[in-house]
């Protein structure tokens, strides 16, 4: 069955990862709904996040292929239910038309919206959640005349994780510790050493 | 031995500047520190500063100038099949570097330890559409291990010893090195070199488990029909010697595939043969038979395992490998013992049981004897007025006596040598058996000659593969490079027909192929050669060659419309392998 997972990969800061990382991906003709890059909270190690939908089996292979990419550090994959996400989105609507018919303030507090630019022609509003949430808005703003929608990639936190930093130590050495591994994808024969 | 670092004659002129060398000049330096002596080849634009370096560097290399790029890729490789060791290449930028694609791809797949090095254009150019520029990182990157572009000398050094370590290390495979001309030419302050053992994002062998060594021992020890079938694995984790520890412990009879084979002596009583579409009745039957399935360093191809969902589904299966990527990819495994071979055979070897096995053996001589009645006596006996390409190759099993490197090509002759040539020798059967790419044969041989300079090598090729690549010969005839060549010529691009004639009845569309006078275009090369058409000729001739000091062509005409088998048939089960 197929659900969408969200996929967490730490790489070092090269050019040119990004389409090493894509390619596994397009080579299998699986489409990345959401891909997020930005330079982790370690100093030259850099986060993706990634956000496909397929089949756990498929992941599981998806992710030992990524590990073995010789510049990939680590690679986890979580379900929705595993891991805080939020995605940014910004909409551009005419002043004239939300100011006249529409009580802004009413907009804010039952969409948790925000102004975040104010002109005489339009408005930016920004909200920052779930994408069920954002195509509720759209949908609120498309008969005032929605003039543009953009929506960030996911980011995601993951509940269980302990965070990068001490991972990043024992990667540093030749001999990892024999305890240092972890489990990616659920019921996994507790895969490999790192 | 002169001091590691060549001068060309400007740099002695003023103590300042002989601290500094050039970019190409760092990166002999270093392939001589990595141990490179043998380098393949073509110049141009891009790379000229390296191959200027080069001049001053003749005595540590034996550069070979191949014919074509990608033949520099595929004797690259067969150097390194035969010799374990690194296989290098330079290549200028643009068609240089597209060129190196096929072999790039090939090295991927059969997980050849290969460094190239191609020539980019000036850095400042990057993306203009130069001359002779293309996007060879982003086009070779599914197809390396690893890549990287050098705009800076600076980087050579630490580029250089990762790009040598990934090679090597772990699962072995293809990298390149792209430097752009600025580079080459750049004078900097070259520190000394050392070679690279860690990268913290990459772990070449993962961790051992334990649990899992001790399951499979256990599993194995209550198995009363185990069959091991083995891969690659044994050959690059330098094996050989724990696998036969093991299987003899155990009394396991033990089947191969095309890149494996070698890696255990053909006349040991435990290897029962050869596994997959082409290969050896028992072990493909028995694969549905067997209760425990221990696959070692090897990747359940699909050319192996048939009809992937009546694949061994009786047996519980144990997967050893050191790619983590490998285990449950095709099939799943019940136990998969992450790690280096070398390392797990003798920890499972002191865990299970001495055992013999014989009722399950005989199973095996019992299925074999009835290929042998059926397909083997046909092909290396036959009683028809053509030759088999067979009897030939029965022919060098008994002149060499299992000694020689065989490199074959992709078709019909490939499995027929993979089937009946005799090895008692590790690294002696050299093939493209995962990318299957025509014209591998010729340049491949090259390498494998150079590889083990002491080893008789034949390179068996078909009239097709052969002429894919048959510009080597000015290779072969420039650097007088011992080679045997055998050309099975069946007139036709064989295994497509033998498809055409067992299931698409006999539509044979654009299988036909004419061939030049391979004997007069030998001769063209400057190189002896000969043409035989019958049996009674057959020994002398092959004899003739193996005798003969220097490059020899030997064409062998054999039967047009000859089949190969036994054949499981495409989307077939590997137990309704046909045997005629």
């Amino acid at each position: 069955m197929k659900k969408d997972f969200t996929i967490t990969v730490y790489t070092e800061d090269r050019v040119g990862m990004v389409s090493r990382i894509s390619n596994i991906f397009s080579r299998r003709k699986i489409n990345i709904e959401y891909l997020n890059t930005a330079p982790s909270e370690v100093e030259g190690i850099h986060r993706f996040t990634i956000v496909i939908n397929e089949s756990l089996e498929v992941v599981r292979k998806l992710l030992r292929i990524i590990e073995k990419q010789v510049d990939v550090l680590k690679a986890y994959s979580n379900t929705d239910e595993e891991i805080i996400w939020q995605e940014v989105a910004l909409y551009k609507v005419s002043s004239e038309t939300i100011t006249e018919k529409v009580k802004v303030e009413r907009l804010l507090n039952e969409y948790g919206a925000r102004a975040v630019a104010i002109r005489k022609d339009y408005i930016v509003f920004e909200t920052t959640g779930h994408s069920e949430e954002s195509k509720k808005l759209i949908k609120f703003f498309e008969p005032y005349g929605l003039i543009e929608f953009v929506r960030g990639a996911r980011v995601a936190i993951i509940k269980n994780s302990h965070g990068f930093h001490e991972k990043v130590k024992e990667f540093e050495k030749k001999q990892p510790t024999e305890n240092f591994e972890t489990t990616e994808v659920e019921d996994d024969k507790a895969v490999f050493s790192l | 031995m002169d001091t590691l670092t060549a001068k060309s004659p400007e740099d002695k002129t003023t103590d300042k500047k002989a601290e500094k060398i050039s970019g190409s000049q760092a990166i002999l330096d270093i392939l001589i520190r990595e141990g490179v002596d043998t380098i393949f080849g073509y110049p141009g634009g891009a790379i000229m500063p390296v191959y200027d370096a080069l001049y001053n560097y003749h005595k540590y290399f034996n550069h070979i100038l191949v014919r074509h790029e990608q033949c520099a890729a595929h004797a690259a490789q067969g150097y390194a099949r035969v010799s374990g060791k690194t296989g290098v290449v330079f290549s200028t930028s643009g068609p240089g570097a597209t060129n190196l694609v096929t072999g790039l791809a090939d090295a991927m797949i059969d997980s050849t330890p290969m460094v190239c090095f191609t020539g980019q254009v000036f850095a400042h150019l990057l993306g203009t559409d130069a001359f002779q520029e293309t996007d060879v990182i982003n086009v070779t990157s599914p197809v390396t291990k690893w890549n990287y572009q050098i705009t800076n000398a600076e980087e050579i050094p630490e580029v250089l010893a990762k790009a040598f370590f990934i090679a090597k290390s772990g699962r072995p495979g293809p990298v390149l090195i792209d430097v752009t001309k600025n580079a080459q030419t750049q004078l900097f302050d070259f520190k000394g070199y050392e070679p690279c053992e860690h990268i913290r994002s990459y772990r070449p062998k993962p961790l051992i488990r334990k649990k899992f060594v001790e399951d499979a021992a256990a599993m194995i020890n209550e198995a009363k029909k185990p069959l091991v079938i083995f891969g690659q694995g044994i050959i690059l984790g330098k094996a050989e010697k724990e696998f036969r520890e093991f299987i003899e412990k155990g009394g396991l009879p033990a089947a191969w595939t095309i890149l494996g084979l070698s890696a255990l002596p053909s006349d040991h009583p435990l290897n029962v043969g050869m596994l997959g579409m082409h290969g050896n009745y028992a072990p493909n039957v028995l694969t549905n038979d067997c209760d425990v399935l221990i696959a070692v360093g090897m990747r359940f191809d699909d050319r192996v395992t048939g009809r992937l969902d009546k694949y061994a589904k009786q047996a519980r299966v144990i997967h050893l490998d050191i790619d983590p990527s490998e285990i449950d990819k095709n099939v799943k495994a019940d136990v998969p013992v992450w790690g280096d071979c070398k390392d797990t055979l003798p920890m499972l070897t002191k865990l299970i049981h001495k055992k013999e096995h014989a009722a399950w053996l005989k199973k095996f001589r019992e299925l074999q004897k009835q290929e042998f009645e059926k397909c083997i006596n046909v092909e290396l006996n036959p009683t028809t007025e053509v030759l088999t390409m067979g009897e030939v190759v029965k022919v060098i099993n008994e002149l060499t006596d299992g000694k020689s490197v065989i490199v074959s090509d992709v078709g019909q002759h490939q499995m027929v040598a993979c089937r009946y040539a005799k090895f008692n020798q590790s690294m002696s059967n050299v093939t493209s058996g995962g990318l299957g790419t025509m014209g591998f044969g010729l340049p491949a041989a090259i390498g494998a000659k150079l590889g083990a300079p002491n080893r008789t090598v034949i390179a068996i090729l078909g009239d097709g593969g052969f002429q894919m690549t048959l510009q080597e010969l000015g290779t072969i005839m420039q650097n007088k490079i011992d080679l045997k060549i055998l050309i099975l010529n069946n007139h036709f691009l064989g295994m497509v027909r033998q498809w055409q004639d067992l299931f698409m009845e006999k539509r044979y569309s654009f299988t036909d192929i004419e061939s030049p006078d391979f004997v007069a275009l030998a001769s063209a090369y400057n190189i002896d050669s000969k043409r035989v058409e019958s049996r009674e000729f057959l020994k002398a001739a092959v004899q003739e060659m193996l005798k003969h000091k220097g490059p020899y062509l030997l064409e062998v005409k054999v039967g047009k419309e000859n089949n190969v088998f036994p054949m499981v048939p495409q989307g077939c089960s590997v137990s309704e392998i046909r045997l005629s």
